[in-house]
This record gives C-alpha cells, sequence and structure tokens, in this order.
C-alpha cells in the first residue's frame, strides 16, 4: 500500500522536533537557533520572507547562525534577497540554490556570488510569479514569517505591512510545510485576525517590531523641472486623451511629479475626476495632495509605508482597512490587480534599446524583477472592456474587426534622456545581455519586454509606439525622443519629421506645453514637511527624510 | 496659457530674482548693475569656476507698500550665496548709498559666508559692509534682514545680520556663525552630526532663534508673509545707542547664564517653559506663534 | 573654462519686444542664460562659458536645434553653464525664448 500522507507526516516529525523547544506554540528567542537546527532538514525548500518592503530579520540572523554541519544546502524561495544574512547563508553553505524576484541593495553582491559558484540560481521571477510557483513545483517545507503581533494560540495580526504573508503561508500551510513566524509581541487578543492560528505552528516573540524599508517614499525636494516637464508631457499627452482612471504608478520621481502635479496642472486641465481615480498602488506619500484635494476614490496597496499608518486609518474610504481600522495589504492580490484590472502602468527605467526593451540592470547588478513586470505587461487574459484598453488596441490594430480585437494595456517608460551620472537612458544594447553572457543565463533580465511597451515619455516628447507600423518605424520613434543621448542623435531627421506629423512622436510645443511652466512651483508639495502638513499632521515621515 | 498656482510661493523654493519680483510692490524695482552688465567675479576662472553675471547678488531700489526701499538679495544656489569681492562691493555701495539718501535697507540673506576662492577679498568686503551698516544706521537707516533661503545666513553673513535693525525669519531660515559642517570637523561628529538635520534645525534653524530672541519675527514660508514680516519690520525702532546696546549685552548675559549648559534646542524650549518641546518642530506656523509668544525671550533691537 | 560661440540662422525672429531676459542660476547642472537683442532677425548668437571641457559637439548639436525648433531669431545669448545635463540647456533655451516674448 502507497503511503498517501508522507508530507503529513514528515510534517509531525518536525512538530514534534520543535515542541521540545518550544512552549506551546512560543519559541523563546534564546532558542530560536537550537529551533531551527531542529526543524530544519538538508536540502529543505525554505520561504525566509522578505521583500522590498518588509522583512523577517530576526528569523534571518538566526538562521545565518545555524550550524552548516546539521543544516545545509537549503533552496530558498523567496520575494527578497535584501538582507546581508540573506546572502550569508549561501557563503557559510547553509543554503545552496536560489529562486527569488528582487535584490535591490544586495544586487552587487549576489552577482558576485553568483558568478564565483557560490549560489546555484533557479530562476529570477517577478512577486506574482514566484507566488505562482509557491502553489506549483516551489512549495515551502518551511516558511519563516514575519507579524506585527500573535495571541497565545497563534493567531497572527500582520498589520498594514500584511504584504506577501498570507500568500506564503497558504502555500506553505496547507502543502504540509510548517509556518514559522517572528512577531513583535504576544498580547492577549490580536487587533485582527490576519492569519488564522491553524496555520501558523510556531511564534517566535522577537520583542521589536520586523524591520521596514521606506522604498515608497520619494522627497519633493529632489524632484527637477526635466522631471515636472515630464510629468507634464505624460498628463496632457497620455493620462487626458486615454482617460486613464484605473493605473499603478512605479516608485521613481518622475512618477512621483506626476502624482504631485495633478492638484495643481491636472486641475488646471479639467482632469479631475476624468483621470488617476482607482490605484493599485502603495500608499505613496507623494499622493496626499491628491488624495486630499478629491482625486481619488480607491487605493489597493501591496505593502504600506512607514509613516502613512495614521493617515490610511483616517481616510478608510480610500484605503482597504479592517475591523481595526489599519490597512490590511497584499502583494499577490495588489499585483493581479495591477495586471487585470488597471489600465496604465508607468515607471521609470535604466536602460531601454532600440526595440523598447528595458532593463534596470547596469553593470555587474543582479536586481531581479519585483513587481514592475506583472504592472508592465500586457494581460493577455483581459476579457472586460474599458476606454483607454479599447482605444489602445485600435491604435496598434486599426483595421481590424472591432469586436474581436484585443485592448492593449497602456505600458508606459518614463525618464529622462540621461540619468544618474549622465548616463544615457537609451542604449543600442542592453547591459543586461553582458550580464546574462558572462552569468550564463538562459535569459536576459529584461524588465519589461518591448512588444508590451506602448509609450516612451522624455523630455524630448512623446512616443507612442501603438501607432508604429514597422520595426524602422518603431525604432526612429524610440530615437526620436532620446534626446542628446547618442542614440537620439543618430535618429533620421526626415523620418522623425514624419512621425511627428502622424503624432506618433508629440513634442512639448505640439502639446500647447510652456517651457515656463516646468517649474518647482507648480508642484503641489515641494518638501517632506509640506506633505505632512498636507496630510493634517497625520503623516509622520521617518526621522532620516525629516528636517524640522 | 498662464500657470495661475493655488499654492503660497515658497521662499526656500524661490530665486533670488523671484523673491524680490514678489516682495516688492508689484513693478517698483530698479536693477543696479544687473546682469547686462556683466560685473563678474576676476577670481573664479582662475579655479576653472562658472561665473554669474550678478555675482550672486541682486541690488537696486524699489517699494515696499509705498514706502522706497534699497533692497539686496543674494543668490543661494550660485556658490552657496558666498560673498566675493564683486558680490560684496555690490551690498557695500548699496549702504553707501542707503546713508546718502537716509533711505531703509532690505537684505534678502542666502549665504554660506565668505567665498574660499576669493578669501581675502571677501572678508575685507565683510568688514566694509558692516562698517557702512553701521555708518548707515548711526544716521537712522533702518536695515531689515529676510532670513528663509537655502543657504542659510552662516560665517561673515551671520555678523551682517547681527548688525540690522531687525530680523524675519521662517522655520526653514539658518542663523548661525559656523555652519554644521563647520562644528562637526572642528569638534567632531560626536559633538554635532551635520547630517542629523533635524539636529541642525533645532540647533540654527527659525522657530530656535526666534524662541530664544535672535530674531524679532516669524513667519510662514511664504513671499507674501516675507513681505508683511519686511513691512512690520521697518516699523520697528532702530536707534542704536549706547543705552540700547548695554542693554542688548545686559540681555546676551542673562541668556547664557540661563540656557548655557543646555546641550540641546529641546533642552533650551523646555527651559522657556514650552509645553512639549519635542512636539515644537512639528507644529504650523500659526500654532508655533500662539505658544511661542508666551514664552520666548524677547529679541532686543540693538542686537 | 572653455568658451563657444555659435552663430546659426534661424527660421522665426523672437517675438516680444522686452529688452533683456536672464533664466536659471549657476549651480551644479545648473546654468543661466542671458538673452540680449541686436542680431539680424535671421541669426541668433550664442555664447557659451563652460567649465566641462570638451563637450563641443553636444553643445553644437543642442545650440542648432534650438535655433531651428524656436523664435530665436535676433537674439543675442550669453550662457554661463555649471555642468549643465543637455537636456537642462535645452529647457533653460526655449525657457529664456518664452521669457523675451512675455511683457515685463
Amino acid at each position: 500500500m502507497r503511503d498517501w500522507n508522507m508530507k503529513g507526516r514528515d510534517r509531525q516529525a518536525r512538530l514534534e522536533a520543535g515542541r521540545r523547544l518550544a512552549s506551546g506554540k512560543v519559541v523563546a528567542a534564546q532558542d530560536l537557533v537550537a529551533f531551527l537546527e531542529a526543524v530544519l532538514r538538508p536540502g529543505d525548500r525554505v520561504c525566509l520572507e522578505g521583500d522590498n518592503q518588509k522583512q523577517a530579520d530576526v528569523l534571518a540572523k538566526a538562521l545565518a547562525k545555524v550550524d552548516p554541519a546539521k543544516v545545509h544546502d537549503l533552496h530558498m524561495v523567496q520575494s527578497g534577497v535584501v538582507l546581508p544574512e540573506h546572502l550569508d547563508i549561501f557563503e557559510t553553505g547553509i543554503a545552496r540554490r536560489l529562486d527569488f524576484s528582487y535584490s535591490g541593495p544586495q544586487s552587487a553582491r549576489i552577482a558576485r556570488m553568483m558568478f564565483g559558484g557560490r549560489i546555484e540560481l533557479g530562476a529570477v521571477h517577478t512577486y506574482l510569479e514566484l507566488f505562482a510557483r509557491y502553489f506549483i513545483d516551489l512549495t515551502p517545507q518551511v516558511a519563516l514569517i514575519a507579524a506585527v503581533s500573535a495571541d497565545r494560540a497563534g493567531n497572527l495580526y500582520t498589520g498594514p505591512n500584511t504584504e506577501d504573508t498570507p500568500t506564503v503561508v497558504e502555500a506553505t500551510s496547507f502543502g504540509k510545510g510548517l509556518v514559522i513566524a517572528q512577531v513583535g509581541e504576544i498580547v492577549d487578543q490580536v487587533p485582527r485576525v490576519d492569519i488564522p492560528a491553524d496555520q501558523v505552528h510556531f511564534v517566535v516573540n522577537a520583542q521589536r517590531p520586523f524591520y521596514v524599508e521606506p522604498l515608497f517614499t520619494r522627497d519633493p525636494a529632489a524632484i527637477t523641472e526635466t522631471q515636472i516637464l515630464t510629468a507634464m508631457l505624460a498628463i496632457k499627452g497620455l493620462y487626458a486623451p486615454y482617460g486613464v482612471r484605473r493605473l499603478n504608478h512605479g516608485i521613481g520621481f518622475n512618477t512621483a511629479a506626476i502624482e504631485l502635479l495633478l492638484p495643481t496642472y491636472g486641475e488646471r486641465l479639467g482632469l479631475k475626476g476624468k483621470v488617476c481615480t482607482h490605484w493599485a498602488l502603495n500608499p505613496h506619500p507623494t499622493l496626499i495632495p491628491a488624495i486630499e484635494s478629491g482625486w481619488v476614490e480607491q487605493i489597493h496597496c501591496f505593502g504600506s509605508e512607514v509613516g502613512m499608518e495614521d493617515y490610511m486609518r483616517a481616510r478608510p474610504d480610500i484605503f482597504f482597512t479592517g475591523p481595526d481600522g489599519s490597512l490590511r495589504s497584499n502583494r499577490a492580490f495588489c499585483q493581479t490587480a495591477g495586471l487585470y484590472a488597471c489600465d496604465m502602468f508607468i515607471g521609470s527605467t535604466l536602460q531601454i534599446d532600440l526595440a523598447g526593451n528595458s532593463s534596470t540592470i547596469t553593470g555587474s547588478r543582479v536586481a531581479g524583477f519585483g513587481g514592475a513586470p506583472n504592472m508592465g505587461s500586457d494581460a493577455r487574459g483581459r476579457r472586460h472592456p474599458s476606454a483607454p484598453w479599447l482605444r489602445a488596441g485600435q491604435e496598434a490594430d486599426p483595421t481590424g474587426a472591432p469586436a474581436l480585437r484585443r485592448g492593449r494595456k497602456l505600458v508606459i517608460q518614463i525618464g529622462e534622456t540621461f540619468g544618474d551620472g549622465n548616463a544615457p537612458m537609451f542604449v543600442e544594447r542592453l547591459s543586461a545581455l553582458d550580464l546574462a553572457d558572462k552569468l550564463d543565463l538562459d535569459l536576459a533580465p529584461v524588465m519589461v519586454y518591448g512588444d508590451d511597451v506602448t509609450h516612451i515619455v522624455t523630455e524630448e516628447g512623446v512616443a507612442n509606439l501603438l501607432l508604429c507600423r514597422d520595426k524602422d518605424e518603431r525604432e526612429q520613434a524610440i530615437r526620436g525622443v532620446a534626446g542628446y543621448t547618442e542614440v537620439g542623435r543618430a535618429r533620421d531627421r526626415k523620418m522623425v519629421e514624419r512621425l511627428r506629423e502622424r503624432k506618433v512622436i508629440q513634442r512639448p510645443e505640439d502639446l500647447g506645453i510652456d517651457p515656463l511652466d516646468a517649474d518647482r512651483s507648480l508642484l503641489v508639495a515641494r518638501s517632506i514637511k509640506d506633505l505632512m502638513i498636507a496630510s493634517g499632521g497625520l503623516y509622520r515621515p521617518p526621522s532620516r527624510f525629516r528636517n524640522w | 496659457m498662464t500657470s495661475p498656482t493655488p499654492l503660497p510661493r515658497s521662499w526656500y523654493e524661490e530665486s533670488a530674482r523671484g523673491r524680490l519680483a514678489h516682495l516688492l510692490d508689484a513693478g517698483s524695482f530698479t536693477e543696479f548693475l544687473g546682469p547686462e552688465r556683466r560685473e563678474l567675479s576676476p577670481h573664479l576662472a582662475l579655479f576653472n569656476l562658472p561665473r554669474q553675471f550678478d555675482d550672486g547678488i541682486i541690488v537696486g531700489a524699489g517699494a515696499l507698500a509705498g514706502k522706497p526701499v534699497l533692497v539686496a538679495a543674494q543668490e543661494g544656489r550660485f556658490m552657496g550665496g558666498a560673498i566675493g569681492e564683486v558680490h560684496g562691493a555690490k551690498l557695500t555701495g548699496l549702504l553707501h548709498a542707503a546713508r546718502q539718501l537716509k533711505r531703509d535697507v532690505v537684505i534678502l540673506f542666502d549665504t554660506g559666508g565668505v567665498r574660499l576662492q576669493e578669501a581675502n577679498a571677501g572678508e575685507l568686503a565683510i568688514s566694509e559692509i558692516i562698517r557702512a551698516t553701521l555708518d548707515a544706521r548711526a544716521e537712522g537707516v533702518r536695515m531689515v534682514g529676510l532670513l528663509g533661503g537655502r543657504a542659510g545666513c552662516y560665517g561673515g553673513g551671520s555678523l551682517i545680520a547681527g548688525c540690522c535693525s531687525a530680523l524675519v525669519i521662517s522655520e526653514q531660515g539658518r542663523l548661525s556663525v559656523s555652519g554644521p559642517e563647520v562644528i562637526e570637523t572642528n569638534k567632531g561628529v560626536e559633538e554635532f552630526d551635520s547630517r542629523d538635520r533635524a539636529l541642525v534645525w533645532r540647533t540654527m534653524g527659525g522657530k530656535h532663534r526666534y524662541l530664544i530672541g535672535g530674531v524679532d519675527l516669524f513667519v510662514g514660508d511664504d513671499v507674501a508673509a516675507f513681505r508683511a514680516g519686511a513691512v512690520a519690520a521697518l516699523e520697528r525702532p532702530a536707534l542704536l545707542d549706547p543705552a540700547a546696546l548695554a542693554s542688548e549685552q545686559g540681555r546676551l548675559e542673562r541668556r547664557l547664564a540661563r540656557f548655557g549648559d543646555a546641550t540641546d534646542g529641546t533642552e533650551v524650549w523646555a527651559r522657556l517653559g514650552l509645553p512639549h518641546p519635542a512636539a515644537l518642530p512639528d507644529l504650523d506656523t500659526s500654532a508655533f506663534l500662539t505658544l511661542a509668544n508666551t514664552q520666548r525671550e524677547s529679541a532686543d533691537a540693538a542686537r | 573654462m572653455e568658451n563657444l560661440r555659435y552663430e546659426l540662422s534661424t527660421t522665426t525672429p523672437a517675438g516680444g519686444t522686452r529688452a533683456v531676459a536672464l533664466v536659471g542660476v549657476v549651480a551644479s547642472g545648473n546654468l543661466e542664460v542671458l538673452l540680449e537683442r541686436g542680431e539680424a532677425p535671421d541669426r541668433c548668437v550664442i555664447d557659451i562659458a563652460t567649465p566641462a571641457h570638451g563637450f563641443a559637439d553636444l553643445w553644437q548639436a543642442v545650440t542648432a536645434d534650438f535655433a531651428a525648433r524656436s523664435a530665436a531669431g535676433g537674439l543675442r545669448i550669453t550662457v554661463n553653464d555649471g555642468g549643465a545635463r543637455p537636456d537642462t540647456v535645452a529647457l533653460r533655451l526655449a525657457q529664456g525664448v518664452r521669457l523675451m516674448e512675455k511683457p515685463e
């Protein structure tokens, strides 16, 4: 007879080993390393929770301290490789194989370790893609997660930064894996139950909050006039004509500028209520003035943002909040919302090639993807119509039969032609290709594929790639907004002028944009303090952003 | 299409020219030695440094609420508003004119002090400016300093400010002889972490300076508020005589005795009897003024 | 410092009546542009002083586009550059021409 419950028995054995070092479900912080050595087995698939925002940092530190003779060759399946410990465990042999999706601050070290053979790479994913694999072929045997608090039964409150936790727990717990949570405190009653106790096997009282990176805070003081001009081009050249109401913004200064121009420039163009009403977006502090002036109807969030908690609690009509009043974020659902229910993604990038492929790889860095490719791609499974989606589809295929013609999501890359350190945004060849050669990867790490990109916006103008009819037109449309980069200066001037006549390229003067308006006085807030004041004192920026 | 913005016009954000344009009565400003005259620094090219047509200061005549004034505005973004030879000479000349015309002066400070590349000329300029200031004030000329720019008001600039008959500051304004980096370099990061921006502001920022009586008026970061502040400051007494100086000396001695051993701005505010001193930086202008005006040290016209 | 001069043919004469306009300040990555009248209506002279050596080809490209695209005829333009990127230079030049068109 076949044993049909080997996974369940495996978990039972781990539970029994763990209970010897726990009191009920509660593991004391000083026993954590020994506890992990008891429940982990060599070669386990382990999800150590962490993304671009929240981190199970206490569990990460403990995992880095286990004896590599007892625990080794782990296969880490996790959203974020962000903390030093996430890579330390590969140095010591505790872990060997890695499947992940984002590695922002560790992007240089992870590349060195991959090149040196310390890390055996599975693949670099988007968030949604990695979450999907948790349910198919990368189900964790052990999940190490983070929550704000737990009660004695093990019910967890994950608070505003719920993020990946429900997804990780769902896959692990129902896949017969073991769920171990670090919590900031153990309380008699949690403010709300984000994860039910029967899905949680052990709880560690870390006695302090898990770490959260304020990744989505952009200081308005750093926004340049060129970024303001580019933002005006986006608003007047794209938001207005397409009437985009459902959208996602990236995290760069270009989109922060757009958020800060809605109540001034957007208002002047009469766009209030007509664009930017429904969002899949983290709680960007730069959106506060637009929310306060009535532009925004609803926002669903991937995660939270440090300092925004009280503000969101006071705006329950706008944000998804629980019975306790605090935000409930959910990365998997919000990524899905961004993919299927938004008509526009607009975000910055570091490099765009002549086919419109874009990448954030420069030099020897493996930064991963996070969620941008989920937002920045056309959802081929989408079936519900909307005006912007239908119009984009019609522009791409003007002669197709309307009832059989797919719409298109607006996927917009925005940036200045020269970025930090005067690095050109437009290149003949993506650095990602060199990296793929060097690391012998099957796929170059492309953030947004050229065939998904519909528009490129720079300070020189808006290029509508939907209207390009062949490869040459597409290339010249891209060169035509590439400014004084090598790529831009090598344009075919006659062809670019023809594209301009067809409105494939639109310049500030074509859109009636006055360069004198490209001034910081057009920003509704010019400092973090202005944002705090706009929130009525409810936004409490972290100290590194304060200068008062 | 024009850009009617519903926002207050930020003093901190504006250029020196932008501040002047909206500070003075509309259309009243006449510039002396404007950019088209190309009175450029004779020194900067030696260092392969770019020059600015007005050498970082605009001087001229205008009117404030109908009253004729002479004005000078430093541009804090050009070399940190630093005072070089031409820059200094323009301000000295303006002050000489003020004495001769017996006309009040408004100075829009935005400076880190002497320009290092023109150190000797700059130091001499500071002396000449202070001499000209005292000469003008001895003739009864009012001299009002406005403090709220990007570069703050440091070094020699702070000494000139100290000789004014009245000062108007915003929260963003910083007034100190030594700047944060200078203190850190000389005394160590343990003494003063110049990157701790909140510490910088509660040590030399507008709210602190107002509370300890280092300035006379506190206004919001808004050109219109500075205009109202300048108009009010020009109404204040400007007598500079031995009695005023003696009373100022007495006030400073009392301040030293009362706060000399305090180690942080918040400690000074607590000793002033202000409730919740740690929350003071968060207060908006009107809430701050309501609280501050009951407890602050008074300023003195002599300074 | 590198000093560059471009004498360019223009398509459109400058508008407005203002004698002088100044935009921008000299700061890192920024520049000031002084615009005056006095050239023939079909030409524009641009003098540039820049601390960044070796970018003459970029200045040539930016100023040529400016002369072709803007109402710059008759203008004498002087630039003090603080090491600005070409996009900032193009923006300032465009702002200067607009400012010349506005009443004082």
